[in-house]
């Protein structure tokens, strides 16, 4: 928490920004509001971190945004625009030529998402073959600097890996590479480091950091790990069923959280806890989001500071605001 | 979670009190070979292991993934059969008797396991109440089965009407109360708990992590509890073990552990979890190799920043640290300080 990332600049409009973004699945169970009016900007250089418990939302946000989405959801409403660019209107080849190019993307396990047949070099060789006028006879070169730059070691070597030769950490380094290997402008990481090893993990953050102050990459970094996003992100955007209900920058959003489910999450958090007993477990779960009866705060059901105005009113996030919340009963400003 | 890292709370147990030995492990060793006939490469999975248990206590068992920590525990917990060593459990060497034959002993009753994923590891065609129960039927234990699935879903606060459901009708929560209920039922003294948490949300995490405070306390029960969440391991843990490529590199109580930890592994592990506010040590070079390694040579030589060509030509023995209290803080390398 104390290498809290300076602040980044935010002056300039945002790179992304999505505006009362929301998003429905059609099952047969019913319709699932997986999104709802939700807001959030990432700048150049900087990296915003997007937490909440598995179901808020946070893995569907990130597939809407880079076209991905399942054939069952749909769109109902808002905006996405990249660079100025509105992702809603963009033909499928435009957003084919946008992923992979400007926007770069970091799964969660790794070894899954490349190709286990083929060497590691010839998977980054097809994708800047693909993305970038490079010469055939200077791609290997170009792909053996891409492992370098990932702190892979011998990578002349590792070129001819196959992903089963590599560890987890060394499988998302690669995956690193390939997503950085275009000089995306913006890079999606959900869940990058889950399933490696505190060490590993801290290496590959700090790799992502690296390329963001170096290379003014903005990050979308998704994660569930509250701590890591303290030490690592510029800004934290929070959600909680399919609704953003507060962003704002990280120390600020730590020392003094203004929703209630901010401040439950970090109560339920063991970074920095001296005791068990300083655990604070989060009442109840997430609502079921077919609900017809769903109240306008979806956190109303668990939240301590509820009050009855709360089921049928609810203030969204004020699209473009670098910090701001979604309640009317808020923690006072400290 | 802005502060410093803090000692926990639960003071650790005095020696004196709990001298009383539960489990110890001599000398415990377990390979694989990778092939067949006499020369085929052997991993070495754990390598020379010595510690003790004492009754009521919570050990923490932490290292990087393929550090031998899961095979160490599947090793007490007699799922596997070691290649050397003694597992002297309640008096009696446990060690020798052949996995398949522990399986059905009294004593299996007295060890039992909680994993990681319940949702993996609980068959999705049996109910919540028939999982909990099988153990119990398994070991042919004494006494009403009904009654005892009762009394110990209500001891993990898993309401009765729950019983009847299945895996997939249960939430991660409630099957991680599952998981524990059934390795409750058979009244072990030992839990070895692999990753229990690690597939929760904070939110259930910490729910589940109180309850398996409360339990060691209500029933006086020894944990020893694997995982790479060092921020849980402090909380819940008395004492703590460090494992590096199947080798004990140290173990000490958890509070001067956390607070200055001797072995410069232990040292780049604690500086490397979120939220602890300390300097990371990068660790560069490679990981050696467990397979046919070097018996005389330490294991993290190469990717130590501290150790020097001596760590190469000799293998560091645990030894007990001067500034130690009663609960002996050990560290096998050359070059920490006493």
């Amino acid at each position: 928490m104390s290498r809290v990332a300076s602040g980044a600049p935010a002056v300039a409009p945002p790179l992304l920004a999505v505006d009362d973004l929301s998003l429905e699945f059609r099952t047969r169970s019913g319709t699932v509001r997986a999104l709802d009016h939700v807001s959030l900007t990432v700048g150049r250089g900087e990296i915003l971190g997007l937490v909440g418990e598995s179901g808020s939302g946070k893995s569907v946000l990130c597939h809407a945004l880079l076209g991905l989405s399942e054939p069952a959801a749909r769109i109902t409403g808002g905006a996405i625009h990249f660079d100025g660019m509105d992702l809603r209107a963009a033909s499928e080849r435009e957003l084919q030529d946008l992923r992979g190019r400007e926007i770069g993307m970091v799964f969660q396990n790794p070894r899954a998402a490349l190709n286990p047949i083929r060497p590691i070099g010839r998977q980054l060789e097809d994708v800047l073959g693909r993305h970038h006028a490079i010469r055939s006879q200077d791609l290997r070169a170009r792909a053996i600097e891409c492992l370098r730059e990932v702190a892979i070691a011998d990578p002349d070597r590792r070129w001819g890996a196959y992903p089963f030769e590599l560890s987890g950490g060394m499988c998302q380094r690669v995956m690193i590479a390939l997503a950085m290997s275009s000089r995306p402008r913006l890079l999606i990481a959900d869940e990058p480091t889950t399933g490696l090893d505190v060490t590993t993990q801290a290496a590959v953050l700090a790799l992502i950091r690296d390329r963001a102050r170096a290379d003014g990459v903005a990050t979308l970094l998704i994660t569930h790990d509250l701590a890591l996003a303290a030490d690592f992100c510029d800004r934290i955007v929070v959600m909680h069923a399919g609704h953003v209900v507060e962003t704002a920058p990280t120390a600020r959003l730590f020392a003094a959280p203004r929703h209630p489910y901010t401040r439950a999450l970090i109560g339920s958090t063991p970074a920095g806890r001296t005791s068990l007993d300083e655990l604070e477990p989060i009442a109840g779960g997430l609502p079921d989001l077919r609900r017809a009866d769903l109240p306008a705060c979806r956190f109303v059901e668990r939240c301590p500071r509820a009050e009855p105005e709360c089921r049928d009113a609810l203030r969204h996030l004020r699209a473009g605001a670098t910090e701001d919340f979604a309640c009317s009963n808020p923690l006072p400003v400290l | 979670m802005l502060q410093p890292i803090a000692r926990p709370l639960s003071a650790p147990p005095d020696v004196e009190a709990v001298s009383d030995t539960l489990l110890e492990v001599v000398g415990l060793s377990r390979r694989f070979a990778l092939g067949r006939g006499r020369k085929a490469p052997q991993l070495h999975a754990v390598d020379d292991v010595s510690l003790k248990l004492r009754r009521g206590e919570s050990v923490g068992l932490v290292g990087e993934s393929g550090c031998g920590k899961s095979t160490l525990a599947r090793l007490l917990a007699r799922l596997i059969d070691p290649s050397e060593g003694a597992i002297v459990f309640e008096g009696r060497d446990i060690g020798a008797v052949p996995a398949r034959d522990f399986a059905v002993s009294r004593q299996r009753a007295r060890i039992q396991l909680v994993f990681q994923d319940a949702t993996d590891s609980l068959d999705p065609r049996q109910t919540a109440g028939d999982a909990i129960a099988e153990p119990a039927i398994r070991l042919g234990l004494p006494g009403d089965v009904d009654a005892r699935v009762r009394r110990v879903a209500d001891e993990v606060g898993l309401p009765p009407e729950l019983l009847g459901r299945y895996p997939h009708q249960l939430s991660g929560g409630q099957r991680a109360r599952v998981g524990i209920a059934r390795a409750l039922a058979p009244e072990p003294t030992l839990l070895v708990l692999d990753e229990p948490t690690a597939a929760l949300d904070v939110s259930v995490q910490a729910v589940v992590l109180q309850l398996l405070a409360r339990l060691r306390r209500e029933r006086g029960l020894t944990y020893l509890f694997v995982s790479h969440d060092l921020n849980v391991v402090r909380l819940l843990c008395d004492r703590v073990l460090v494992m590096y490529l199947g080798r004990l590199v140290e173990e000490g109580p958890s509070g001067p552990m956390f607070d200055d930890p001797a072995h410069p592994y232990t040292a780049a592990l604690l500086s490397a979890i979120p939220g602890s506010g300390r300097q990371r040590i990068e660790l560069a070079g490679e990981v050696r190799s467990p397979v046919d390694p070097d018996p005389s040579a330490c294991r993290f030589h190469g990717r130590c920043p501290v150790g020097d060509a001596e760590c190469g030509r000799t293998m560091p023995v645990l030894r007990r640290l001067h500034r130690s209290g009663a609960v002996p803080h050990r560290v096998a390398c050359l070059k920490a300080g006493d």
